[in-house]
């Protein structure tokens, strides 16, 4: 179980008709869910879907009145093959994942969903993780609506829209038998608003009702013919039903004045930006009062072309904004355009970035162009926009450059997953630079510096399957990284059990920290947590020996660096045969707190004996090298200068937000570093021995400073 | 400042306020959006706030952007999803290079920003790792503030936070609520504070002190480093070994090497016993008169001063017993104490981390003994395994406090030992050179007594220090025949300082061959 709880956010997924909900997009999107008679809810976690998924793993008791079956995914591919639940029954299905990756893993059931259709509204939410603040690669989830003919929603990024494109999303799904995408992007995710809700519905029908009265049509299964049958279903069919359902319900949206010499074709996650844009040229005001007409898509996919040309007609230009590459949706619209043989110029990434995020100043720059172009007497006399570039150029500001560090995210204070790399690194130290195949996951990290290790990334839980061609004799042999979320996701088959059948001689590291660490911290199934609604507990290391890796270490505290460091040496220098699997558990330290820390507290307050470990730094025994800094990069673990005038540089220190991992005591120990740290074991509420030992000990010891203290020769302190 | 003047103004004429916070993973950020939202909605304005959170919770830098604008009766405000450069009108930054980051993306301009910024630091990796010193000059950054933004609120809001027991974001709150940007009264913010029912009486503490801080002085001087402390020299001592140090410092060396001289002289009293000052006092006094006959009066004795604290480093050389020393002070127990935040009613036990190898060891033992031992590597490495491993001792127990007593009494002995001879050697070979350099320049001279700051660390570090020192001073002959040769040495040591590998050494001495 996630350690963060979502009771605050389940409390907003009651509330009833004429309530107001205040919150995130994506939990908007939770809410419309509930509000739609959803039967089931599948998914897996990741930016910037999760809280979705958070928040319905806490609402049983919400889940439990309605009759809705909630899943954490082993994968998108599940999520998405989760989606057959609506195939042949009238239920209602939603899915969520982190895309273009997700969408990726759940391709092929979603062509094979696609193709046969479905009966009940199927719809996959998907967090379009692009631009600033992405952990992926750049590409637009847009391709798989277009090959495998689902629709496509784009929704104008505020709360009311994005609920009723969840509850029109259902109903088009149904109307056209097709699945329907919903595209939200990352900040509307996070976006905060409001919108008055409705009461949840119960499912019309229920998963109960479907297994008990099972239904077969050998015609929704792809295989010929009916695969046939289905493309021709899909084109004469599905497709016209779901532009009449589109087009009646006015999914798509027009505002600004009825006619003009030329408009602005958007997609529905483009509006706001574009508003502000055209706010900055004189043509829009606050509230959404535009000079010119807008055609907004909210749904992305398919294009309703009558729409389009009547938006089109009479017009002298077009600009058609539209995030990302390729441009499919202006391709599409000259096509259109061409077909009906309507002159209507069509402008789009001629004038607007061809990728990247779209940003204010981007459209901004691109519709005055478009303007200039095609409309010159709408920017009049042109108001001053926005211009930091005067600022930006003085001398003052460019010094600022050199000076401000970049600030990656990075591993959490305390981190398990610290020790491992050090570990790794002390390794390589010895036996040179290898290569290194790493993974999706918090241990991606590890490529920035001070670790500085790792060469490619391929996919979730394909760090070992990517290192599959390093199987050759060599002096040195591959390393390949996976994290438990990757393993559980795909790894265990794709990555180890490929390994294990290809006899592959490299080195495998698990990384296990008990949870879905970076998507905030969920149950997969090694969690050591017991939660009463999964099977938790399940190990890794049984499961890699299961499919017949032989060569299986454990270890079950990663912070042991020397322990870390020695059987990763092993690991490489040892003459056995197939992959070495070396899976390395310590609890992700960011959960561990939370659970742990207000445990703790309430012991101490109690009056419970407590032992809590901080690390400090003999400030005058430190150097300033900081070497170990370079072994950790914790964010606790800094430097301070000191008003010691023999010393130049910043000296170690460590901040009061250490956990007492002890990863600096064991870095510098396993390194030979230097002995600067040292560990404070603070005794809470000691007990009546502890206080005994204590005061016998200090007596003894006090006797021994005096006497010390009196045979040295020094100048008095004048400090003060 | 109200609102009229501070939001931008649209074609409807209705008033707009956007609100850019930057802030690290796990500042609490969030908690800030969401209070500053709450309070415009509690209003009566409409609000929005966004974020990018991803994987930038985890330590990273990220933006959250807020919007607030007056609801209009049939409309509802279309807000932006992320900041525009130049088009911010309050930017609050929880850190002080993400304040300068702030202005680096362009959110801080002249005409239209309060930028709000906390001046404590927290170094980032690229800071915190570089051998030498790379931490950013927060100088640059408050000139830059101060240029770019219309008003500006720099202090510590860290400190302010956690000397209420709170966290950054209530400090933050209190300071904007104080800077009148938002048009919303004090008490509405505290209310926000109330409503949001965590930490509301810490918060509130914290509030107001930011508050009244940001009323009375908005803006606080930074500074890169604390002033260094130079104890005051004693009229008297108490002892006469003691005093004869300090009549010599008065009576022999110019007035400008004596605050360091004295330095030198207390740790060399504290790193062995007062002939070693003594000693010291005598190789600062010969390099002092080579320092006068090349005309140093005129240029303040520089090369004496460096040499009294870099002489003063080399011969505090770093070694076990002196470590061990340090760890069984009397004073320690309650600076350990202190750092840790023991509170009063605990007990705090420490563990220490040595890894002790045959190197220390025969450098530890007398001169012949150990050069016995390191010739015969069949023994040596017998030895190494005997020692070379991780000892962890408790310092608060008695058989761990004898173990180190019984160490650092070995430092006594210090003058016989194979470590000292190398390192008397090593320094006086590096006294050679100076004063060679000292001869062809006066400048190149003092650059090559600085280089010694390359040396230090322990172990494989103080090897790779000492390699770079030597790399760095292998080019002294050449750099000699230059007149720039100093500021040459300079960009060599710096360089050196960069990286641990020495790659950014290499590529300079390579330029440095073609000079």
């Amino acid at each position: 179980m996630a350690e963060r709880s979502f009771a605050r956010e389940v409390e907003d997924l009651k509330l009833g008709a004429g309530e107001m909900f205040r919150g995130e997009g994506i939990l908007a999107i939770t809410k419309a869910l509930l509000q739609s008679g959803v039967s089931y809810v599948g998914g897996y976690q990741g930016s910037p879907i999760s809280h979705l998924m958070d928040v319905l793993a806490d609402a049983k008791d919400v889940l439990d009145e309605l009759g809705v079956h909630f899943e954490t995914s082993a994968s998108e591919a599940t999520a998405a093959a989760t989606l057959s639940a609506s195939v042949l029954y009238p239920l209602r299905g939603a899915v969520t994942w982190k895309s273009t990756a997700g969408t990726n893993v759940a391709a092929d059931a979603l062509s094979n969903l696609s193709s046969g259709g479905v009966t009940g509204g199927a719809l996959i939410i998907i967090g379009e993780d692009y631009g600033e603040g992405s952990s992926i690669m750049q590409e637009r989830s847009h391709a798989y609506a277009l090959k495998s003919q689902i629709w496509l929603l784009d929704p104008r990024p505020n709360l009311p829209t994005l609920v009723r494109m969840v509850e029109e999303g259902f109903a088009l799904s149904e109307a056209s038998n097709t699945p329907v995408m919903l595209e939200v992007r990352i900040r509307t995710c996070h976006v905060h608003g409001q919108f008055v809700a409705k009461n949840n519905e119960k499912p019309k029908f229920s998963l109960r009702e479907a297994l008990e009265n099972p239904v077969r049509d050998v015609n929704r299964i792809v295989l010929p013919p009916a695969s046939f049958l289905h493309e021709k279903e899909k084109l004469e069919r599905r497709g016209p039903a779901a532009i009449e359902f589109i087009k009646s319900r006015k999914l798509n949206e027009i505002f600004g004045p009825a006619n003009g010499d030329v408009g602005i074709v958007m997609l529905g996650g483009m509006y706001n930006t574009t508003m502000r844009a055209l706010q900055y040229l004189g043509l829009a005001d606050g509230y959404g009062e535009s000079a010119l007409p807008l055609y907004v898509l909210n749904v992305a996919y398919p294009l309703i072309e009558d729409e389009l040309v009547a938006f089109c007609a009479g017009k002298r230009a077009v600009l058609m904004i539209e995030e990302g590459a390729p441009d499919y949706i202006e391709r599409d619209l000259n096509t259109i355009l061409r077909r009906r043989d309507l002159q209507t110029k069509v402008s789009g990434k001629d004038v607007l970035p061809l990728g990247g995020e779209y940003t204010a100043p981007a459209l901004t720059k691109g519709v005055r162009q478009f303007l200039a172009a095609h409309a010159r007497e709408l920017l009049g006399n042109e108001p001053p926009r926005p211009d930091p570039s005067p600022v930006l150029a003085d001398p003052r500001i460019k010094a600022l450059a050199e000076v401000v560090p970049p600030r990656p995210p990075g591993f959490c204070i305390g981190c398990p997953e610290r020790p491992i790399f050090a570990a790794l690194k002390l390794v390589e130290r010895e036996l040179g630079p290898h290569h290194i195949s790493a993974d999706i996951g918090c241990h991606l990290f590890s490529i920035l510096p001070p670790f500085n290790v790792g060469a490619t990334t391929m996919g979730y839980g394909l760090g070992p399957a990517s290192a599959s061609a390093f199987n050759v004799k060599s002096h040195k042999r591959s390393i390949s990284i996976l994290g438990d979320g990757g393993f559980w996701h795909n790894g265990l088959t794709s990555s180890i059990a490929n390994a294990v059948f290809n006899k592959h001689d490299g080195l495998t590291l698990i990384v296990d920290n008990f949870y879905s660490a970076a998507t905030g911290g969920q149950d997969i199934p090694s969690s050591r947590a017991i939660n009463p609604r999964r099977k938790t507990n399940n190990s890794i290391a049984a499961a890699v020996r299961g499919i017949g890796a032989r060569w299986v270490r454990q270890i079950d505290r990663t912070y042991d660096v020397a322990k870390m460091r020695d059987t990763l040496r092993e690991a490489l220098t040892s003459n056995a045969p197939g992959p070495k699997i070396i899976v390395a558990s310590s609890e992700c330290m960011l959960n561990k707190q939370r659970r742990i820390r207000p445990l703790l507290a309430k012991a101490m307050r109690d009056g419970e004996r407590v032992v809590s470990e901080k690390f400090g730094v003999d400030a005058d025994v430190c150097t300033g090298d900081h070497a170990c800094i370079r072994l950790s990069g914790c964010p606790s673990l800094s430097v301070k200068h000191t008003d010691d005038p023999l010393k130049d540089d910043p000296v170690a220190a460590v901040d009061e937000n250490c956990v007492g991992c002890g990863n600096c005591g064991e870095v510098a120990e396993a390194a030979a570093l230097c002995p600067s740290f040292y560990r404070a074991d603070i005794i809470h509420n000691p007990s009546s021995w502890d206080r005994f030992v204590d005061m016998t000990r200090a007596s003894i010891i006090g006797w021994f400073e005096r006497r010390r203290s009196a045979g040295r020769i020094a100048f008095a302190s004048n400090r003060g | 400042m109200n609102a009229e003047a501070s939001g931008r103004k649209d074609v409807g004429g209705a008033q707009r306020i956007s609100i850019a916070i930057l802030a690290m993973g796990g500042q609490g950020g969030g908690v800030l959006a969401d209070w500053i939202v709450a309070l415009a909605e509690a209003q009566g304005w409409a609000a929005q706030s966004t974020s990018v959170p991803g994987v930038a919770q985890r330590t990273g830098a990220t933006v959250y952007y807020i919007e607030t604008a007056p609801m209009r009766a049939g409309a509802q405000p279309v807000f932006a999803l992320m900041p525009t450069p130049g088009d911010v009108d309050v930017v609050m930054a929880s850190e002080l290079m993400e304040a300068g980051r702030s202005v680096l993306r362009g959110l801080v301009t002249p005409e239209q920003t309060t930028l709000i910024a906390s001046t404590h630091r927290a170094f980032a990796v690229a800071e915190k790792e570089t051998p030498g010193d790379g931490v950013g000059d927060p100088a640059v950054v408050s000139i830059a503030t101060e240029f770019a933004a219309k008003r500006l609120i720099a202090f510590d809001m860290e400190a302010v936070a956690k000397s209420e027991g709170s966290v950054i974001s209530a400090a933050m709150f209190g300071a904007l609520a104080a800077t009148e940007a938002l048009p919303f009264d004090r008490a509405a913010f505290e209310s926000a504070i109330r409503a949001s029912g965590m930490g509301v009486d810490s918060s509130l503490r914290a509030f107001v002190v930011a508050f009244n801080r940001t009323r009375r002085a908005a803006i606080e001087p930074v500074r890169r480093f604390p002033e260094k402390h130079f104890a005051t020299m004693p009229e008297t001592a108490g002892l006469p070994e003691l005093d004869r140090l300090v009549a010599r410092i008065r009576s022999a060396f110019p007035q400008s090497a004596q605050p360091l001289l004295f330095a030198g002289v207390r740790r060399l009293v504290d790193y062995l016993d007062p002939n070693y000052a003594l000693e010291y006092l005598d190789r600062i006094a010969t390099l002092f008169d080579l320092d006068r006959s090349r005309g140093g009066e005129t240029r303040s004795f520089a090369f004496t001063t460096a040499a009294a604290k870099y002489v003063a480093v080399a011969m505090a050389y770093d070694d076990v017993m002196r470590v061990a020393d340090l760890k069984i002070r009397e004073s320690r127990q309650a600076r350990v104490r202190a750092e840790v935040a023991a509170a009063e009613d605990t007990i705090v036990a420490t563990t220490e981390y040595f890894h002790p190898r045959a190197n220390e060891l025969c450098g530890a033992l007398p001169k012949s003994w150990g050069e016995w031992i390191e010739n015969r590597p069949g023994i040596f490495k017998a030895l190494d395994r005997l020692v070379n491993r991780g000892r962890r001792i408790r310092t608060n127990t008695v058989t761990g406090y004898l173990m180190l007593a019984a160490v650092a009494s070995f430092g006594r002995r210090r003058r016989m030992s194979l470590r000292h001879a190398r390192e008397v050697a090593h320094r006086e070979a590096w006294l050679t050179i100076a004063a060679q350099a000292l001869e062809s320049h006066y400048e190149l001279g003092v650059e090559v007594l600085a280089c010694r700051r390359l040396v230090k660390g322990y172990s494989d570090t103080h090897a790779r220090g000492l390699s770079k020192f030597d790399r760095v001073m292998s080019a002294v002959p050449t750099l000699a025949q230059r007149d720039d040769g100093a500021v040459w040495l300079n960009r060599l040591k710096r360089a050196a300082l960069a990286d641990e590998q020495g790659t950014e050494l290499e590529g300079m001495l390579k330029t440095v061959a073609t000079l």
